[in-house]
């Protein structure tokens, strides 16, 4: 038997199938207009992947913001469950996640069996998000995928402003004055680090550090973020995947 | 099982609204007043109608935030709001109101509002602790008793501070005894039933024949438990909600928590059991008992306030709560510091999840809270497990 994990994000739709051992597939798309299109599509795409039939999956479950709009699921569980079992379930040893996903960042802390005992989560403006770094890198003409290498080795300007509208202004205005795009790029990214900081030490730090959602790609950030907190974090191929997994984890257990 | 007569309960809202102009053109005297920490009592004595002006409507802050900072908690602009557009017939209908120097930001509020009606500032001690903070609370209540005096003519008399005490009592333990009713598991009543229950006692105009429907009410859900009727079932997670005042129009947390699946078997605050939680001592000098009462309310005002963790700890115990969540209004700087201390105590002394929700009255945040309500709630479903 099998499950299901679908995870609807504001930027992405990811799904992964799980034997009870291992992810056994995984599925990617642009969330788009309709996040029911997109989970009916990626639910089908998936198990095509994977020739499994819909009769062998015991059970759907779906996640992130878009989950309510899932017709098919047979249990919603929100994002913050199922990506800290998502991250215990890639390493047991984590206690902490720290996710910046598209819209939204959070910290999540877990105890030794996986549960959560505490999460902060940041999601009532951009700052701090993958919005906030498509907005800026929009305003620097690169493209959002070209920060980090653009960034590295440079000197990081200062950008005071967390709102996304106020630090629009500040880069423009930055570049105006005839700073380089190395160094506002670099700023923008110390910028998200020192937030996540922030929110990170609301919850206090515990050994082990999973760095997941979109955001966690960006390398250069990772190393900023680690500087910042003092402690080695950890990353995957599977992090933007962690709440799928997180929620085909919860869905396997269930009877 | 909704019991049937909260449908009564609710049609208080309409029926004192009519009282209140009868009273009022009938020549009776009315108190508006904002806080727990109002002595009703000295109201009652002079034989005026003591009703709760708290605002708790999104509706009037747009005008209040004409002069008032929009930075400031949703509850001190509702309340200037009400009393600047006049669309609160309890306010319209007050000769006079009593305001406490309880925070910054309502006393600040209370100039402005001092204006448009004849206003009484009671001086709150910013302690408890200790006999000056009670006997400068004890002057306080003489001083509005003079003032209430002075104003409708009238004199309070040691019989009637007496007689009015017994009321207040009588009242007070009606509404105990119906909150202690969710103390059983299953609760029987929804947490949103039992806010409109208490929240409604505020603008009771005839408080006895409030206290019969509540007793009433009282008889009938004990019949329910009898018969095994129930507002949730028994693995529904139980929550104890503490923090700011929450009325009808400010319940959205609650509300959200309910929807989720939780059960809020407690209400911490001031507008729920933290009032209800000491009687005033009939035996004493009346001025004496009542400064007494009202300086035991444990408000994030007070400074120290840790009566409040002791009466959470008790509550949590007594009502076999799964959680704490604790609910801030934006801009409230006392409940949202102490939501620090709130949080290592709830969460080191009594080891049960904690979750504090800052918002104000609006519904933009509806779909964030969810979230952190329905997580929260999964964490200990998870766990119990
Ligand atoms: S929280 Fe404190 S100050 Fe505010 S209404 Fe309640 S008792 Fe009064
Ligand atoms: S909630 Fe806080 S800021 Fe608002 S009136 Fe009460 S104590 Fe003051």
């Amino acid at each position: 038997m099998y499950s299901i994990g679908i995870d609807i994000g504001s930027v992405a739709g990811k799904a992964v199938i799980f034997d009870g051992k291992e992810v056994i597939g995984k599925k990617i798309l642009p969330t788009g207009w309709s996040p029911k299109e997109t989970g009916t599509k990626i639910l089908a795409d998936i198990l095509k992947e994977v020739r499994i039939e819909r009769n062998q999956v015991k059970s759907i479950v779906g996640t992130g913001y878009g989950r309510v709009a899932l017709p098919f699921i047979e249990k919603k569980v929100t994002e913050i469950t199922c990506h800290g079992r998502g991250a215990y379930y890639l390493d047991n040893s984590i206690r902490t996640v720290i996710d910046i996903g598209g819209q939204d960042s959070k910290v999540i802390k877990l105890n030794e069996k996986g549960n959560i005992v505490d999460f902060l989560m940041n999601d009532k403006c951009a700052a701090g998000t993958g919005r906030f770094l498509q907005v800026m890198s929009n305003a620097l003409e690169i493209d959002i995928s070209e920060l980090s290498q653009i960034a590295s080795g440079a000197e990081a300007e200062n950008i005071n402003s967390m709102c996304t509208v106020f630090a629009e202004s500040e880069v423009i205005s930055l570049m105006a004055q005839g700073a380089k795009k190395e160094g506002i790029a670099a700023g923008l990214l110390q910028s998200v680090a020192n937030r996540t900081n922030g929110l990170v030490s609301r919850v206090g730090i515990e050994d082990r550090v999973f760095f997941s959602g979109g955001v966690s790609k960006n390398s250069l950030l990772k190393n900023m973020l680690e500087k910042k907190i003092g402690v080695d974090i950890y990353s995957s191929d599977l992090s933007q995947f962690i709440g799928a997994i997180g929620a085909a984890v919860i869905g396997f257990e269930d009877e | 099982m909704r019991p049937k007569l909260m449908e009564q309960v609710e049609e208080l809202r309409g029926i004192n609204s009519v009282k209140i102009k009868e009273a009022s053109e009938g020549g009776k005297k009315v108190v508006g007043m904002y806080c727990v920490f109002s002595p009703q009592e000295i109201a009652l004595a002079a034989d005026a109608i003591p009703v709760t002006l708290c605002g708790t409507k999104q509706e009037p802050i747009e005008e209040a935030e004409k002069e008032l900072p929009r930075n400031l908690c949703p509850l001190i602009k509702s309340s200037y709001g009400f009393a600047i557009t006049d669309k609160c017939p309890y306010f319209y209908f007050s000769d006079v109101l009593l305001a406490e120097t309880t925070c910054d930001g309502k006393k600040k509020m209370y100039e402005l509002m001092g204006k448009i009606k004849p206003m009484h500032i009671m001086n709150l001690p910013q302690t408890a602790e200790g006999e000056e903070a009670l006997e400068y609370w004890r002057k306080e209540m003489i001083r509005f008793k003079s003032f209430l005096e002075e104003k409708f003519g009238v004199e309070i008399t040691e019989e009637k501070l007496r007689d009015a005490i017994k009321l207040a009592n009588r009242e007070r333990k009606a509404m105990k005894r119906l909150h202690e009713l969710n103390a059983h598991k299953p609760a029987p009543l929804t947490g949103m039933d039992m806010m409109l229950a208490q929240w409604l006692k505020g603008f009771n105009v005839d408080k006895e024949a409030g206290i019969r429907l509540i007793e009433e009410l009282i008889e009938e859900v004990e019949k329910q438990i009898e018969e095994g009727k129930f507002a949730f079932d028994e693995n529904a997670p139980r929550v104890l909600l503490t923090g700011v005042p929450i009325g009808s129009g400010s319940e959205k947390v609650l509300k959200i928590l309910e929807e989720a699946g939780a059960s809020v078997v407690v209400l911490e605050n001031c507008t729920g059991y933290k009032s209800l939680d000491v009687m005033v001592d009939e035996e004493k000098e009346p001025m004496l008992a009542l400064a007494e009462k009202y300086l035991a309310t444990p408000c994030s005002c007070l400074t120290p306030n840790t009566a409040r963790l002791d009466l959470i700890e008790r509550l949590a115990k007594e009502y076999q709560v799964d959680g704490v969540l604790d609910l801030t209004w934006q801009a409230c700087h006392t409940y949202n510091i102490e939501s620090f201390t709130v949080k290592n105590f709830v969460k080191d002394q009594l080891n049960l999840p904690f979750l504090q929700i800052e918002t104000d009255y609006s519904e933009s945040d509806v779909g964030q809270i969810k979230v952190r309500v329905e997580a929260f709630l999964e964490s200990f479903i998870e766990t119990a497990k």
